[in-house]
């Protein structure tokens, strides 16, 4: 037996179904849903294009470094280094650009007169517009020989700090000359994003400190830098992911070796991006299906990334 | 401790426009004074200059003396962040720092002073403070919990136990009770009474029952007609300017036949 609960059979009023709300609804969700299709398309098309090399490969492809797969008969190559090289030239790019990019957002938010800060802002979007083959002539054609005596100079003061250990490569082509113009590149977006979210700094809370006698530097540390921390560390995200991703001017800067190596001013090294693009066009047998294996890594390297990015920026967020 | 504010024929501008003209008066140290005054009427302008809060506003600037017992504010050699030390303030809105918990919250501005804050000092500053913004017995078992969890009402004593942290002789409220509700007032009024024991402290308000409840000496500000800066046109003990004001405009606001 059914009761009538008047508060399960009520009536609901629905609204009238107006047609231009529910085309837009629905072409909504279709872009959102379109994005997963995207995103699980392309992992499957990098899981199966790839399937057949690693099944054939004969050396482990997460442990080794070597890269023989241009051939139809036992191929052999590894990942290591690539991955190693990827991890490693985004890293120092990261390490260089974000603390710049804190100070010039600063900068344009809280010092500039507001002319300057304008102009400044212009310019530093401007950064983010350059093609990365341009970086990359301009980081083969004039910044590695600018930093060729710089490395040698490291080398001969501050050698016995492993990082620098030589022999310095005599063309500056090493990987931290590719991790100085990825710094560059990714400057924009880690500026970009750490501005925006200083600007959007209550008012309250820089007053509240200067109330407490607080000085400007006191005061950005106080209540700026606090409140506008997972604003940098998206935009730092977004550099990170644009810099494991780089490809052409990694591949014109870097003459490049498939061995780990932590020596950043000797040549050597090589990124996943850069390796793809300068192997594809020659491969043969195995050749292709082993780079997207390496694409593959590299994809799974950027998620794990912003995963990690999303769980530091909400890990404390009951405290913003 | 509690200090005595001396103001002379003080001016304040926000750029060309005059926003208060030539306030002069004397607030006693130990003693609760109240302004009061429609919007707009430079009360809280004129409350702002009194610490020098006023200029993180760009094209602020004042003329005319501020004495704080013997020391000019406003002196060439003087810190402004040396004044916001001395003279401490709490706002209209609670603004504790979201990103902190609500020690590190008490301790803030105790930190910029005093970087080399051992543990054991720390702590009694946090529970001194907080003791003395009557919160203590609220929140002692969750120190480390965010500042901004707390209710509207303890956020805003943790606002005031934050200033009192750093040891000021003078305390600033900018209409600190106008964002809360009634039970929260009250607390908060209760608190100025014991705090008046050891600071000079100054209150603007909108509510005139909460300036004859708290307030020792009211100072009336209006504005002397559209456009036209703001002035003081009356400052005298809380009894006799709400029972029997000198002048006509003060009466007005007061028994609210007032534009």
């Amino acid at each position: 037996m059914t009761t009538t609960d008047p508060s399960t059979t009520a009536h609901v009023p629905r609204g009238k179904r107006r047609i231009g709300d529910v085309v837009f609804a629905n072409s909504a969700r279709g872009s959102g849903i379109l994005i997963l299709v995207i995103l699980a398309g392309v992992a499957a098309f990098l899981v199966a294009q790839s399937f057949d090399s690693l099944t054939a490969n004969t050396a482990n492809f997460l442990t080794t470094s070597e890269w023989d797969a241009n051939t139809r008969e036992a191929p052999a190559f590894g990942v290591l280094a690539l991955a190693f090289g990827t991890v490693l030239g985004a890293a120092i790019a990261l390490v260089l650009a974000t603390p710049v990019a804190i100070g010039i957002a600063l900068f344009i938010v809280y010092y500039a007169p507001r002319r300057i800060a304008a102009v400044l802002g212009y310019l530093v979007d401007l950064l983010a517009a350059i093609p990365s083959v341009v970086y990359g002539l301009w980081g083969i054609g004039w910044l590695v020989v600018q930093l060729a005596p710089f490395y040698t100079w490291l080398e001969t003061y501050f050698g016995w700090f492993p990082l620098f250990a030589g022999p310095v490569s005599t063309t500056g082509r090493t990987m931290l000359s590719a991790g100085i113009v990825l710094a560059v590149m990714i400057l924009p977006i880690i500026t970009a994003m750490s501005r925006d979210v200083f600007l959007q700094v209550p008012q309250s809370h820089r007053e509240a400190a200067l109330a407490l006698g607080a000085t400007r530097w006191e005061m950005i540390r106080m209540a700026v830098i606090p409140f506008g921390r997972p604003g940098i560390i998206g935009g730092a995200m977004l550099g990170l992911g644009r810099a494991l991703g780089e490809t052409m001017a990694v591949a014109m800067i870097l003459s490049p070796s498939l061995v780990v190596s932590w020596f950043l001013l000797q040549s050597g090294n090589q990124t996943i991006a850069a390796h793809i693009a300068l192997q594809y066009p020659e491969a043969t047998g195995y050749g292709v299906s082993a780079l997207i294996a390496a694409g593959l890594v590299l994809f799974a390297i950027t998620l794990l990334v912003n995963m990690a990015a999303r769980f530091v920026v909400s890990r404390r967020k009951e405290f913003a | 401790m509690a200090k005595r504010i001396d103001v002379s024929g003080l001016h304040v501008y926000y750029g060309d426009f005059l926003a208060v003209e030539d306030v002069s008066m004397t607030i006693e140290p130990r003693s609760v004074t109240a302004f009061i005054g429609s919007s707009g009427c430079g009360k809280s302008t004129f409350l702002r200059t009194l610490n020098r809060m006023h200029e993180v506003t760009p094209g602020a600037r004042v003329q005319g003396k501020v004495l704080l017992d013997d020391q000019d504010v406003y002196g060439s050699e003087v810190d402004p962040v040396a004044v916001r030390r001395e003279v401490g303030m709490v706002f209209q809105r609670p603004n504790p720092f979201p990103t902190m918990s609500i020690y590190d919250n008490v301790i803030a501005g105790a930190k910029l002073n005093n970087q080399r804050l051992n543990k054991s000092a720390a702590d009694d500053l946090v529970e001194r403070s907080l003791r003395g913004a009557n919160l203590w017995e609220e929140v002692k078992d969750r120190l480390g919990r965010p500042g901004a969890g707390l209710s509207g009402g303890q956020q805003q004593r943790l606002c005031i136990a934050r200033a009192i942290a750093v040891e000021p002789s003078v305390l600033l409220m900018d209409e600190p009770c106008s964002a809360l509700d009634p039970i929260s007032t009250l607390a908060i009024e209760d608190l100025i009474s014991e705090l008046k024991e050891n600071y000079t402290i100054v209150i603007v308000t909108h509510n005139m029952q909460q300036a004859a409840r708290v307030s020792d000496v009211t100072a009336f500000f209006n504005l002397a007609g559209t456009g036209k800066p703001g002035k003081l046109i009356e400052m005298g003990e809380t009894n006799k300017i709400f029972t029997k004001p000198e002048k006509k405009e003060t009466e007005n606001y007061i028994t609210g036949r007032f534009g």
